[in-house]
């Protein structure tokens, strides 16, 4: 079996390349997918420790494997809305650079 | 295997489906619903918070929890349940004439508020990290669209843009916290981690969990310096709903944050007070100097809250029952307050045209004596003036941290406070001491708005004369 230390690891790596991702990027939809790519680690995450935590009886609490369909769930709900959103200020500013989205200062 | 039925206990959660209910019933008369009498709908809303706030009461004094321990109706969820209907109801009425004014006259808005509102209350009261992470959502995904709401508006769509993308990201760190404490104790139940813990002090997967969690939190109640979001979101978002977000959130995040500390993470307490503490310095000072800065009065409400958030921070790291009952009536006392400033803004507006740089609020005491009156009593309030709702929060949350001996912390919450006053008094000063501004004339204020303002004084001067009835109320702290 392969130690739980290497899905940890994965997972951080996965979250660090979307953190980077929604930090670097200046495309609001590469921005979306690198959130995208954080909510994967977690899910990763949840399901490596619901294996390996309580390794005696996995079928019987299933709380690990619930929460992370609960993350795919709500992240296609915020998918949903943040593309929404996103082809609102297209419509009306003819650019997803964040950069451009700028009549308030930061 | 054996399955056992979990205890359905739906009176517990009462507020919550009545409140969803009513958004699902405005939706479908939505449908029917011609568009001249879509405020009709807003009407309904208030029926639907008001009998969820009756059901509130009737929880009053038994705490109980449902469904396996994941949700539970104790005083302080109660409480809190009861300042987020209070803050909707209010912001409804709000709303009623302003969405008509800035032609978004939807019956959407009335059901995504509700929505938003499920979400708060849920948060208020979940003890199970997965409840607290799903309630945050469904706070969150309708307060996007609804920053968002005035299409036309290029402003708006960007602070809704803004809003979506920084609370997507505070979502992730909040998940891979909740992920990391999982891993550290096998549950996400508030009651089972505490229990964890105190059969194994040494848990380092827990301590990199509490720390990414209270950075998802930081975000969500705009602690420094994960603050940046705040201004341009609270300065795009249609007034009405700024004043909405701007006190529903902060209870329900608040309510949770100090859930999470207070009942899974006490025996981590000796090191997240330090960090609290900090932040709470660092949070009260930025906002309160930044807020000196603006001439936007949303702007400047938007550094407002964010100091406030700080004091409210302060009782956090007081712990103990002064400190909860202290924060509990100071959320009360700032939703009170808050949505009053708000208010007296879309009061004052003309149409769409609002007057937003504090330059333009010049002679409105000329033109408008009560709602300048109001406004100016709603500011003091916010500054800390005797006898007024803020003064008795600032009051005891102050005390709070001198009896448990964080008396320097407040110490640096009434050196803030003082620099606040500056800032809160300009607009007075603009309103009573300057010419009326040329292209703003005297127009009608829409009764409703003006009813809102009337009552919200109402509560912020009764608060601050005769508060003992809210400070027992807030004394009831958690069901463990």
């Amino acid at each position: 079996m392969i130690p739980l230390p290497f899905y940890l690891t994965l997972a951080a790596a996965l979250f660090c390349i979307g953190l980077y991702g929604a930090l670097a990027r200046r495309n609001a939809i590469a921005i979306l997918m690198g959130i995208e790519l954080m909510l994967n680690a977690v899910n990763i995450n949840l399901i490596a420790f619901w294996r390996y935590v309580k390794p005696a009886a996995p079928t019987m609490d299933l709380a690990g494997q619930i929460f992370a369909l609960f993350v795919i769930t709500l992240a296609a709900a915020e998918a949903a809305i943040g593309i929404a959103l996103i082809i609102a200020i297209y419509r009306s500013r003819d650019t997803v650079n964040v950069e451009e989205v700028d009549l308030m200062k930061w | 295997m054996s399955l056992s039925v979990p205890d359905l206990n739906f009176r517990v959660i009462a507020p919550a489906l009545i409140v969803a209910l009513t958004a699902l019933i405005v939706l479908l008369a939505e449908l029917v619903t011609p568009a001249p009498r879509k405020r009709w709908l807003g009407v309904l809303g208030l029926i639907g918070l008001l009998i969820a706030a009756g059901a509130t009461v009737g929880l009053w004094g038994a705490p109980a929890s449902a469904f396996g321990g994941m949700v539970v109706a104790d005083n302080f969820g109660l409480f809190l349940t009861l300042v987020i209907l209070l803050g909707a109801a209010l912001s409804i009425l709000l709303a009623l004439d302003f969405v008509r004014a800035h032609r978004v006259d939807q019956g959407e808005y009335y059901v995504l508020v509700l929505f938003a509102v499920v979400g708060m209350i849920l948060m208020a009261t979940a003890t199970d990290l997965i409840v607290i992470f799903l309630a945050l959502e469904l706070l969150s995904l309708p307060l996007y669209i609804l920053a968002a709401f005035k299409r036309a508006d290029a402003r708006s769509l960007e602070a809704g843009l803004k809003y979506f993308l920084l609370g997507a990201f505070s979502s992730a760190f909040f998940l891979y916290g909740i992920a990391f404490i999982f891993g550290g104790t096998g549950t996400t139940n508030l009651m089972k981690i505490a229990d964890a813990l105190a059969k194994n002090p040494r848990n380092d997967l827990l301590l990199v969990g509490a720390g990414l969690l209270l950075v998802g939190f930081a975000f969500k109640v705009a602690l420094v310096p994960f603050h940046w979001w705040t201004p341009d979101v609270y300065d795009g978002a249609p007034t009405a709903v700024t004043a909405f977000m701007s006190v529903g959130v902060k209870a329900a995040a608040f309510g949770a944050f100090f859930r999470a500390f207070l009942v899974a993470l006490p025996a981590f307490a000796f090191d997240w007070r330090i960090v609290l503490a900090a932040l709470a310095v660092l949070t009260m000072t930025l906002g309160n100097v930044a807020a000196l800065l603006q001439s936007n009065v949303k702007r400047m409400l938007a550094y407002s809250s964010i100091a406030h958030a700080g004091y409210i921070l302060i009782a956090l790291v007081a712990m103990g029952a002064s400190g909860l009952s202290s924060a509990l009536f100071y959320l009360l006392a700032y939703t009170l307050t808050n949505l009053g400033a708000f208010g007296a803004v879309i009061a004052l507006s003309d149409g769409e045209r609002e007057r937003l740089e504090i330059r333009d609020w010049g002679g409105a005491a000329r033109q408008y004596p009560f709602i300048a009156a109001m406004f100016a009593i709603f500011m003091l309030s916010l500054a800390g003036f005797p006898p007024l709702a803020g003064f008795t929060g600032k009051f005891l949350i102050f005390s709070a941290a001198v009896e448990t001996g964080w008396a320097w912390l407040a110490v640096i919450g009434v050196l803030n406070s003082l620099v606040s006053a500056y800032f809160y008094l300009r607009p007075i000063v603009q309103m009573y001491m300057s010419e009326p501004v040329p292209g703003w004339d005297r127009i009608r204020v829409a009764p409703l708005v003006a009813l809102a303002l009337v009552l919200a004084l109402i509560g912020v001067i009764a608060l601050g004369l005769y508060p003992t009835p809210a400070i027992v109320m807030a004394t009831g702290g958690f069901l463990r």
